[in-house]
Parts: structure tokens; sequence; C-alpha cells
């Protein structure tokens, strides 16, 4: 055994397969995850949460129904202040119809009622609609910024944040 | 020349040969090797008890249900050759396999073929359970037939947003709200409200599992194209796969269970 030894010895070989194997795994992950992050788009093109609603001269007082297609939103304006109302049912996520010969929203899908201010009063709808954040920019335009949710059985419709003065 | 001589003489080519390796299943062993040799029969026991084959035992659920399989894998793929799975299309492709394309009923078929499916699945699954051929040696066996009966009913979940219509829409959005309420992993879910660093949300409706699924916030087109390519490519792929363990476990593990 005095000749110079040429292949590994048992530790050198358990360090190199675990530095193999490690890498494996490494690799074997980060392709996972890619993959996984391939599932969400760097783009979509549906509506943006924050848009510009006009000004608060464009409404009269009750529901108004020009952001529900793409924006999905109500504007609602009573005793002098105006919200943006989400148009999404909070039993199971369909969109309700303003039915304005009975002053509310009604859902196709099971039948969930709410006054013209959004608050549940039939139907398996477990609570009131939930209001966005709404203000006004420097220009004196009207902002709502749907990323911020305010809801009634928090108390949060009176925070100043949901509504605008008009 | 009589018949006879020419099915020998057919056999004793060397195309023959080289198709079926073993002779005339005349014999035991010749019979054995023909489910042996053969790729998609060996997946099946070589033999099989006389209860196995009885019909009130089984019900032939498990088989029918593998049957039907095939006809809605069948039916389906023709489907693919008309079908568009984007929003200006796919709705008015749905109506239009009615009377635009021969044999009007293929869409119905598959339709029909699905809701069978499920029924045979649930009812192989009672014979199962009912005969208990889910306790040892084929408790994994179980396991998978499981994993089958959610990918089933995942299959119909998918399918059912394809015609793209009122129902199929609001259908879907209600389902795929079930995922909002993953936890940690959707935003309704419990655990999703943690995982925030001050005003900086981690889990929003913008990356969490039900943004995967549906490609967006809400049921649009992208939702239409993952669907379709679930239904038509992914899960049935899966379904092949798993259906070929689950084959071969019932052989594995002693084949049919016999009554006691």
């Amino acid at each position: 055994m005095s000749e110079a030894r040429t292949s590994l010895n048992r530790r050198e070989f358990f360090g190199y397969l675990s530095t193999a194997w490690i890498m494996f795994a490494a690799a074997s992950g980060g392709l996972l995850s890619l993959t996984l992050r391939f599932f969400y788009p760097n783009v979509n093109f549906e509506p943006e949460m924050e848009f510009i609603a006009g000004t608060p001269k464009d409404y009269e007082n009750g529901v108004d129904e020009r952001w529900k297609n793409g924006y999905g939103v109500w504007m609602i304006k009573q005793d002098g202040r105006l919200a943006a109302l989400s148009n999404i049912c909070t039993h199971l996520g369909c969109i309700p119809n303003w039915l304005p010969a009975e002053l509310k929203f009604k859902c196709p899908c099971h039948g969930s009622g709410y006054y013209a201010s959004g608050v549940n009063f039939e139907g398996p709808a477990p609570r009131p609609l939930e209001r966005f954040h709404i203000f006004l920019n420097a220009e004196g335009k009207i902002v709502v910024d749907k990323t911020k949710i305010f809801r009634q059985e928090k108390g949060e419709w009176e925070n100043p944040l949901a509504y605008v003065e008009v | 020349m009589s018949e006879k001589s020419l099915a020998k003489k057919v056999s004793e080519t060397q195309v023959w040969k080289s198709i079926f390796r073993h002779g005339p299943p005349d014999n035991a062993r010749n019979r054995a090797a023909v489910v042996a040799g053969n790729v998609f029969l060996h997946l099946h026991p070589i033999k099989l008890k006389k209860s196995g084959v009885q019909l009130g035992y089984t019900w032939c659920m498990g088989g029918l249900t593998f049957f039907i399989f095939l006809a809605l894998t069948i039916t389906g793929v023709l489907l693919m050759f008309y079908y568009r799975p984007t929003a200006e299309y796919a709705f008015n492709d749905i109506i239009a396999f009615r009377e635009h394309v021969p044999l009007g009923i293929m869409r119905e078929m598959h339709r029909w073929g699905a809701h069978a499916m499920v029924i045979t699945v649930w009812l192989h699954m009672f014979r199962v359970f009912m005969t208990g051929s889910y306790k040892p040696p084929r408790e994994f066996n179980w396991g998978v037939g499981v994993v089958l009966l959610i990918l089933t009913l995942l299959l119909s979940f998918t399918g059912y947003l394809l015609p793209w219509d009122q129902l199929a829409i609001w259908a879907i959005t209600v389902g795929s709200n079930m995922a909002k309420a993953t936890p940690f992993a959707g935003h309704g879910g419990p655990g999703a409200a943690l995982a925030r660093i001050g005003d900086f949300v981690m889990v929003s409706d913008k990356n969490d599992v039900r943004f995967q699924l549906l490609g967006g916030r809400f049921v649009g087109e992208p939702a239409l194209l993952r669907f379709y390519i679930l239904h038509c490519v992914f899960i049935p792929l899966v379904v092949g796969v798993l259906i070929a363990v689950h084959f071969w476990r019932v052989r594995k593990d002693g084949g049919i269970s016999a009554p006691l």
C-alpha cells in the first residue's frame, strides 16, 4: 500500500456525495419554485384597483351604476356622504343586481338582498356588502381605491376614509 | 385451402410471431402468457377467482368507471377539434356542436358520461367499502382510489366552466371562492391575516392560491384557459397514471377481494 493513492477514501466519497445531493436538492427546489412562479403572470389585463370616478357633482342621491361593469363598484350617495360599495355578494361571491323599483340589491345566485346602503336584510348573506376607500385628490376628483376595504359589522363605515362629504 | 390451415399459416408468419410471443391460448400456460406478455393486460391479474367476476358482488363498477373514462377521453378529444377556449368563441362553439358538426350529440355524450362517471365512482367506492376491500393488504389502493375520486370531481369542476355561460361562470366563481379560504395560502383563510409586515399584506387577492387557479382576481378569460388545460391535459394525465397504479395494485394485493 505504499504507492500513491488515487481513489477516494470513504470520508471524501461521502463529502462529495453530500455536496452533490445538496446541489441537486437546491436545483430541484429552485426549479419547482420557478414553476410555481410561472403561474403568476407579470401582467394581467383586469381593470385597475384604483380609479378616478369623476367629481362629486356627477352624482345624485341614491345608487349610481356607472362603475359597476369593469370596476365592480356602486357609488351610493345618501345623507351628504358619497361611498363606494363593492358589488361582490358576501354570501358566495356572485354579483347582485340593483332593483330601482324595490330600492334593493338582489343577488341572482341564492337570493341575498341588501338595502341601498349595502346592509343585508334577506337571504343567506352573512354580512353587509363591503365598501372601498374613497377620497378626493388634489384636483378635486373622486378616487376609489379597492385595495382598502371597510366593513360595516366592524364599524368601519364611519371611518372618514370610507366616504367623502358632498 | 381450408380455413384452419389459413389460420395456421398466418400464425406461423414472422409478422404474427413477432407480435405474439406465445402459442395459441389453448392451455393454461399460454393463457397466462397472453396476459403477462401484453403491456396493457399485464396490469390485470393473470388468474381471477370465480367470485371476482360475479356481477352481484362487484357490480363491475370499477370496470364501468374505467369504460366511461375511456369514452370521455375519446369524445373529449373529438370535442377539442372544434372547441376554442376563449371568451369570444367558447360559448358559441358549444352551441355549434348541436348543428355545425355531424353527430350533434357528441357534446351531450361527453356531459352525460361525466355525470355517469361520478355516479359509478361513488358506487364503486360504496361496493369496496361494503365488501371490506379497503382492509389490509389493500389499504394503499383505497388511498389511490380516494385520490382518483377527488380527481374525478375536479375533472367535473374544471369541465363545468368550459361552456362559458352564466351558470358556468357563477358556479366557478362560487366554487373557486373556496380556495380563498385556504389556510395561509388564501387571502380570506385562517392565518392569512397574520402574514403581514406592517401595512404590507403578504397574502392578497393577487398572489394567493385562488389567483393561481384563476390566473386573475375573478373568473375571466385566463381562468377559462387554465381550466381548459387542467381539464383536457393535466388532470387526465394524472388520472391515467393513477388508474394504472390502481389496477396494478389490485393484482399485486391479491386480486379482487373474495366474499368471506
